[in-house]
């Protein structure tokens, strides 16, 4: 049977979807288009006038050394943000799953740092890993000089990282336990009865089930990392020292801002918007292929 | 009943509102400026001193908080058409605005609303930079400023040093025997400050960062600062790195030059002569401050000006302008010069000003003796060639390319010169493709 809602009003529809249609033209495809229009020109920043360039702002990203080097740390940001922060949270869901005295509490206080801005949390986190005051900062009081994320930028890159992770922690949680809760209880019980530890059984049971759930929260974190990275960065290192925490989407607030360089950043966030498509892309063809609507 | 009270309210708002909204006779007109803090409060004051000095205009002064981001706001603005009349544009935005056409040259609105200002009275060194190649001012200069270096002059006790150190030979000595006498910090040292340790330097060592007269000439300029003395300079400041001479201080680390001179961590440093104010009421222990040093056996040169002016921008009423004129003439007026150069470290621009300041024993004592010694390093020589200023396009860009250069060498050990190669070759890609947007245009 059908499932489709008939209006016999023509106008109707249009009316109840018309407010999120136009902010979608706003402040979606209306930036978009001009984006695309700076990306094949020149774009003056005053605003004087464009000078067609055709593919040239596109190969002159393209040659560029640097920016793959931002491409390659993007992508290595995003992976590993992605892993700790799931991991984490799958952790924390299992153990919370396990109804013991008290997990009612924890289950509100794991989301949360979901709700904390990046910007806040960036500020505060700058503080706590601070060399010289904050909490991190104390190893150096043991091995002077080994922690200092304004000069290293291995260390400055993982800072950022941990913080990103921490902060999708309450989110990646909430979708693990509910997935884990929707386990059906026998199935725990019947591995438990044939032997099967909490680890085994967490691996070759509630994993392969909350698969789908999974992949949806990596495609998810994976665009996250790609796109709300910048507040974090922009309040922990702007782009860090000698530019080891620049990724994509700083790049282009850099160029485009400070540099002055709008035809440039149009392109780059061309190439990054294409790239969140195809990820988005790719989990709509595969995750709904799996999901299973009872 | 309901009906009459609901008229009555309505009779009563509407009677209100058109009471309280006083026929205003003054034009308002905005100025948005990029400074912050105590600098911030030091221009309201003279916006308020502006408003009440007269009736017919009041002008509405913004902060934006930084350069940058007054550049950005203000171009965001004029796209929106949006835009203040007046706003303050520092050396960094000028080439992108000069070619664009966006503003108005204020010798023409100070003619056109009928004011005479003896331009050239002022100070050739600030002067230059916001002027056509042929010396016709294009905006007011309002906050300007230059390098120096100062000393924490009880560690040059300690050490003892008579007097200051005027050459790099010396500021190494004193730092080596600083460090001996057990001072951890000799020297405060941010790789992202390229204004005083990179752009100074070419300007007092009379090199170029540029061809075509640092690019006065031409939009087809090449960069030229991964030769000669530049390559030795960034040497020289990884060596004194290595021992422990200089330390990194900066926002990330925690603690900026600034901060770190002004709390007597560092006992050198080198800064705006625009923090003199700031470091005169705030600094421990004694200091002063002077030129900045050069090696010894070269000409001294006149230093880069530094700092903003004021700019006027198009695209608004000739009411809005008479208001930005009368401003201008306000802030020019010698009491205003003065008290604008006491409250803050900052300058005076025009030369009758300077002269007249110091004829009044303004500079005797202090807490603003050491301010003219800017002056001086402004006034050195006669604006020349490699002196007059850097005309880069998308010079915020080479700066960052400048910036990551010497963070390179002095945090990952780099070799400078294919650092600076790098970084060159990087900024003449940044040039032309800034040729090429604004193909066929001129430099005024």
């Amino acid at each position: 049977m059908e499932r489709r809602a008939v209006y016999r009003n023509k106008v109707l529809p249009w009316l109840l979807i018309g407010p999120q249609l136009i902010l979608v033209l706003v402040f979606f495809y209306w930036p978009t288009s001009q984006a695309l229009y700076w990306a094949f020109t020149l774009e003056q920043p005053w605003g004087g006038g464009n000078l067609w360039a055709g593919l040239d702002n596109f190969l002159y990203i393209f040659r560029d050394s640097r920016y793959w080097a931002t491409v390659l740390r993007s992508a290595f940001y995003a992976l590993a943000a992605t892993g700790i922060s799931m991991f984490v949270a799958l952790t924390l869901a299992s153990f919370v799953d396990r109804s013991l005295k008290g997990t009612k509490i924890f289950q509100s206080v794991f989301i949360w740092p979901y709700a904390i801005a990046a910007p806040a949390a960036g500020v505060a986190f700058r503080f706590i890993f601070s060399p010289e005051a904050g909490l991190v900062g104390g190893i150096n009081e043991l091995w002077p000089g080994i922690w200092d994320p304004s000069t290293n930028g291995i260390q400055a890159l993982a800072m950022v990282i941990i913080c990103h992770a921490w902060l999708g922690i309450g989110y990646n949680f909430v979708f693990f336990l509910a997935a884990l809760q929707m386990i059906p209880r026998s199935i725990n019980e019947a591995g438990a009865m044939d032997g099967a530890r909490p680890l085994r059984r967490m691996l070759d049971l509630q994993l392969p089930l909350i698969a789908p759930t999974a992949f949806f929260l990596l495609i998810m974190n994976i665009i996250s990392s790609f796109t709300d990275s910048f507040g974090l960065i922009d309040t922990m290192t702007e782009g860090g020292p000698v530019g080891q925490t620049e990724v994509m989407v700083y790049k282009i607030y850099v160029d485009g801002f400070k540099g002055l360089d709008y035809s440039g950043a149009a392109a780059q966030s061309i190439v990054l918007m294409l790239l969140v498509i195809g990820l988005t892309f790719i989990q709509f063809k595969w995750v709904e292929r799996r999901v299973h609507y009872n | 009943m309901k009906t009459n009270w609901l008229l009555g309210a309505a009779l009563t708002a509407s009677a209100l509102a058109l009471m309280a909204s006083p026929a205003s006779a003054a034009t308002k007109f905005e100025f948005w400026y990029g400074l912050s803090g105590d600098l911030s409060e030091k221009i309201q004051e003279m916006c308020s001193r502006f408003n009440a000095s007269q009736a017919d205009y009041e002008i509405v002064c913004v902060s934006q908080e930084n350069y940058e981001n007054n550049l950005q706001n203000t171009i965001a603005a004029f796209r929106a058409n949006k835009q203040p009349t007046v706003t303050q544009i520092s050396d960094g935005g000028v080439v992108d605005l000069m070619l664009s056409g966006a503003f108005l040259p204020v010798r023409q609105l100070m003619e056109e609303n009928g004011y005479t200002i003896d331009w050239s009275n002022y100070n050739s060194g600030v002067a230059s930079y916001f002027s056509t190649s042929t010396g016709e001012l294009l905006a007011m200069p309002f906050n300007n400023s230059t390098a120096m270096f100062y000393y924490n002059t009880d560690a040059l006790k300690a050490v003892g040093f008579e007097g200051l150190p005027a050459t790099w030979e010396e500021v190494e000595d004193v730092a080596r025997k600083m460090k001996a006498a057990g001072y951890e910090c000799p020297i405060a040292m941010d790789p992202t400050g390229q204004w005083q340790w990179w752009e100074q330097f070419s300007a007092i060592h009379n090199v170029p960062i540029a061809t075509n007269g640092n690019g006065f000439g031409g939009l087809d300029a090449e960069v030229t600062f991964n030769q000669g003395k530049f390559v030795e300079q960034l040497t020289f400041y990884k060596k004194m790195f290595d021992e422990g001479l200089m330390v990194h201080k900066s926002k990330a680390a925690g603690q900026t030059a600034n901060e770190a001179f002004i709390a007597g961590d560092c006992q050198m440093a080198s800064s705006s002569i625009a923090d003199h104010g700031t470091f005169g009421t705030q600094a421990k222990g004694k200091w002063d401050v002077a030129m900045l040093p050069i090696w010894a056996g070269t000409e001294r040169q006149n230093s880069l000006v530094g700092g903003a002016a004021l700019w006027t921008l198009k695209g608004k009423s000739a009411e809005e302008y008479k208001g930005a004129a009368a401003f201008y003439n306000f802030i020019a007026t010698p009491e205003q010069a003065q008290h604008w150069s006491t409250i803050t470290g900052y300058i005076p621009v025009t030369n009758t000003g300077f002269e007249a300041m110091k004829a009044a024993g303004f500079y005797d004592a202090a807490p603003y003796k050491g301010r003219e010694l800017a002056i001086q390093s402004l006034t050195y020589t006669p604006a020349g060639e490699y002196t007059r200023g850097v005309r880069l396009g998308n010079f915020g860009a080479v700066r960052v390319e400048i910036q990551k250069a010497m963070q390179s060498v002095i945090f990952d050990g780099a070799d400078p010169k294919v650092a600076l190669d790098e970084a060159a070759a990087r900024s003449n890609e940044i040039l032309r493709k800034f040729e090429q947007t604004y193909k066929g245009q001129q430099l005024p």
